[in-house]
């Protein structure tokens, strides 16, 4: 019975996961295309809301293309990680209530190793593809997922000091006690290092470098057509939406909010779920992107010591006001 | 034993040595602009090397304009800068005029002015839009073709094409503007300094742009001119000179402008100058709108072929096609016996044409100085050392297109 029931909640938020990394994407078109004075798709359905049907369904279709020089066996296995991973990390996150698939006392920690596991996705993928553009873009890859990966966990010892726990639900109840019931205000520091820290995280704008298109091409995901590419597609949107879902949880109070919304306690989390991938889209829309040398300076020289600061300085003020 | 094992070890150590990661930029690649082919040697993501490749759009302008005669020569202009088809068209003109000792009238030579400016803008507006969308700003790519959108219907309405233009002819330009036309375009230049404004709202002060741009593929004044680069890429290095000023032709001198110059010869410097210029071209425009003479609008003495305007030249144009205009043309034999150079600032920089006549209606040989194949011999100096992203930042800022290079 027991089972049957963690089965039904898997079934329900993978259903969930998989709707809204559908719509993120027909979302992001719409905004970006309205900030650039045009209106996005329009011609499927009414205002295109059936296009990403039509793209899911034109992936499909599309013909399976493998360059003859590839590793066959990795090349099959590499989108497999980059989603299976990027799923998986869906697991721990409470999204309201005594509601998560698997409330495990290590939750931010499984999370990290997950969002690592889907950049050994990328990395293979760049190597088997055997082409020189996919290898550029393996390799940026992984020297920007340790990079950045170091500085993530960093800004989250924060919220583990304040919060005193690894537990995802546990930080949201620690939050919700605290003084400012978010952990926003006395973690800015380590909330603005999580968020540039999630955006490369996820290579996303100004961070997208393993996928610069104009430099190389498409970057990893170069040799990779129809349904493989759409695997990398939607491992992509799947970690953005695991990441703003961490911020949600570990800095804005995850559930909590300023009322309670009768009948739908997951009212607040997906507000401001919507919000975090509302700014992926609007810097996106803004921001030109780095160079693979700047990122690293910004990653080391930055971030990292701000990180490191902002633990000393919660370390002194928890230790003088206990 | 012990030598052959000592041996292999020797054998593995020269299999792992060093050897540069070549990749092949194109000519199919998205930051190119065309096809252009850069064979990149990298350590790591460092440039060691660069070669250009060109001529993977080369149709031999140069060879069919030795068989057309000087107007028919004119459409083929079109296709080298497609950008700003117009500038090309005018430079053009200009030195065939100068060959056939031709004076163009004053309405001509505003008109003339006016359209080249606004090539002018439709050449650098693509310019930003691919080279903001390179660095990854892709917001600021839709911005200028709105802009753009507007000027191209502008041509549009002065002669029926948007890109292939062939408005101005041998003598004059080929129909005469609307009032229409320069009401919208007077609007346009009202309006169009606050659209430059919305562009640098978004990257002029942008960190990360200026991260990407200052201090990279940096040119010094000397380098700059022994490479030969002429136009807003040698501007961004503080060298003083454009056509416009210095050779002044058309309505250039009557008409009241600066030349922007930078210091640095980087990137930023480029982008600066091209910014700045596009403010000049507006305000070129706007005087050239106020000061527009009446009058004719083709020299009267052309050899006009498209639109004849004499009695005679019509009779001429109402014959077949083989023994009517063409061969009246090919056949006149009053052409000047001698060589001339003539070149005109167009966006990318000093568009020259050279043509050698032996007095026959076709010339012995043309030549065109296209700025950008100059521009792509600079490549190589300006890439070493820098890193891949840069490759990209750099092709954009000396701004080739590769019809004009490949010709």
């Amino acid at each position: 019975m027991e089972l049957l029931w963690i089965l039904i909640k898997i079934l329900i938020v993978f259903a969930v996961v998989m709707l809204h990394v559908m719509y993120a994407t027909y979302f992001e078109r719409k905004v970006i295309g309205h900030m650039q004075v045009r209106m996005g798709p329009m011609r499927v359905g009414p205002h295109g809301i059936l296009q990403p049907i039509a793209d899911g369904l034109k992936l499909f279709f599309k013909e399976d293309i493998m360059p003859t020089v590839a590793d066959k066996k990795v090349f099959y296995a590499a989108p497999l990680i980059c989603l299976i991973s990027a799923l998986s990390a869906v697991a721990v996150i409470p999204f309201f209530e005594g509601f998560a698939i698997a409330n495990i006392n290590i939750g931010i920690l499984y999370i990290f190793a997950m969002s690592s596991l889907a950049s050994y996705g990328v990395v293979l993928a760049g190597w088997s593809s055997n082409s020189k553009y996919s290898f550029l873009g393996g390799l940026r890859s992984s020297a920007q997922v340790i990079s950045y990966e170091i500085a993530m966990g960093l800004s989250l010892v924060g919220v583990m000091m304040l919060s005193g726990s690894l537990n995802l639900t546990d930080i949201v109840h620690a939050q919700m006690k605290s003084p400012f019931k978010i952990y926003l205000i006395p973690q800015i520091i380590g909330f603005f290092v999580f968020v540039i820290a999630m955006f490369a995280e996820t290579n996303r704008t100004p961070f997208d470098l393993p996928e610069a298109e104009s430099e190389l091409v498409a970057g990893y995901c170069t040799e990779y057509s129809g349904m493989r590419f759409a695997l990398f597609f939607m491992a992509e949107y799947i970690g953005m939406i695991v990441m703003s879902c961490l911020a949600v949880v570990c800095f804005l109070g995850g559930w909590s909010g300023p009322f309670d919304v009768p009948g739908i306690p997951f009212f607040w989390f997906l507000i401001k779920v919507y919000f975090f991938i509302f700014v992926y889209y609007w810097v996106r829309a803004t921001l030109p992107r780095y160079r693979y040398d700047q990122l690293m300076a910004l990653g080391w020289k930055v971030l990292i010591p701000l990180a490191l600061f902002n633990i000393v300085l919660t370390g002194t003020i928890k230790s003088m006001f206990g | 034993m012990q030598e052959n094992k000592a041996e292999s070890k020797e054998i593995v150590r020269e299999e792992m040595a060093y050897e540069p990661y070549t990749i092949a930029m194109g000519p199919q690649h998205p930051a190119t602009h065309g096809v252009l082919k850069l064979d990149l040697e990298l350590d790591g993501e460092t440039i060691l090397n660069c070669t250009p490749t060109v001529g993977f759009l080369h149709r031999g302008v140069e060879k069919l304009a030795e068989n057309l005669s000087y107007a028919q020569t004119l459409p083929l202009t079109d296709r080298l800068d497609y950008i700003a088809s117009m500038a090309n068209n005018v430079a053009y003109s200009i030195a065939v005029e100068k060959l056939l000792g031709i004076e163009v009238p004053m309405r001509a030579k505003y008109i003339r002015t006016i359209v080249m400016e606004m090539a002018r803008l439709t050449g650098h507006l693509l310019w930003l839009a691919t080279h903001a969308l390179d660095i990854g700003a892709m917001t600021v790519f839709l911005y200028c073709f709105r802009e753009r959108e507007n000027l191209l219907d502008m041509f549009e309405e002065i002669c029926g094409a948007r890109l292939t233009t062939s408005y101005t002819c041998v003598g004059g330009v080929r129909q005469d503007v609307t009032g229409h036309f320069l009401e919208s375009l007077h609007a346009f230049t009202e309006d169009f300094p606050s659209k430059i404004a919305e562009y640098e709202t978004l990257i002029d002060k942008n960190r990360i742009w200026l991260k990407r741009t200052q201090g990279v593929g940096v040119v010094s004044a000397e380098d700059a001119v022994s490479l030969g680069l002429t136009g807003p890429t040698l501007r961004g290095s503080g060298v003083d000179y454009d056509v416009r000023k210095h050779m002044p032709y058309d309505a250039y001198p009557y008409v009241d402008f600066e030349v922007p110059i930078g210091s640095k010869g980087d990137v930023y410097d480029r982008y600066r100058c091209r910014m700045e210029e596009m403010h000049q071209s507006n305000s070129i425009i706007r005087q050239c709108i106020e000061a527009l003479p009446k009058g004719p609008i083709c020299a009267p003495d052309a050899p006009d072929l498209v639109m004849p305007y004499g009695v005679q030249k019509k009779v001429a144009a109402d014959a077949t096609f083989a023994s009517g205009v063409i061969k009246l043309m090919r056949d006149n034999e009053h052409y000047i016996d001698g060589d001339v150079y003539v070149s005109a600032e167009v966006p990318k920089g000093e568009l020259g044409f050279y043509f050698v006549s032996d007095g026959r209606g076709v010339p012995y040989r043309m030549h065109i100085r296209s700025p950008s194949y100059i521009h792509i011999g600079a490549l190589p100096f300006m890439c070493k050392g820098q890193m891949v992203a840069d490759v990209i930042a750099i092709i954009g800022s000396v701004d080739v297109v590769l019809g004009e290079c490949d010709r």
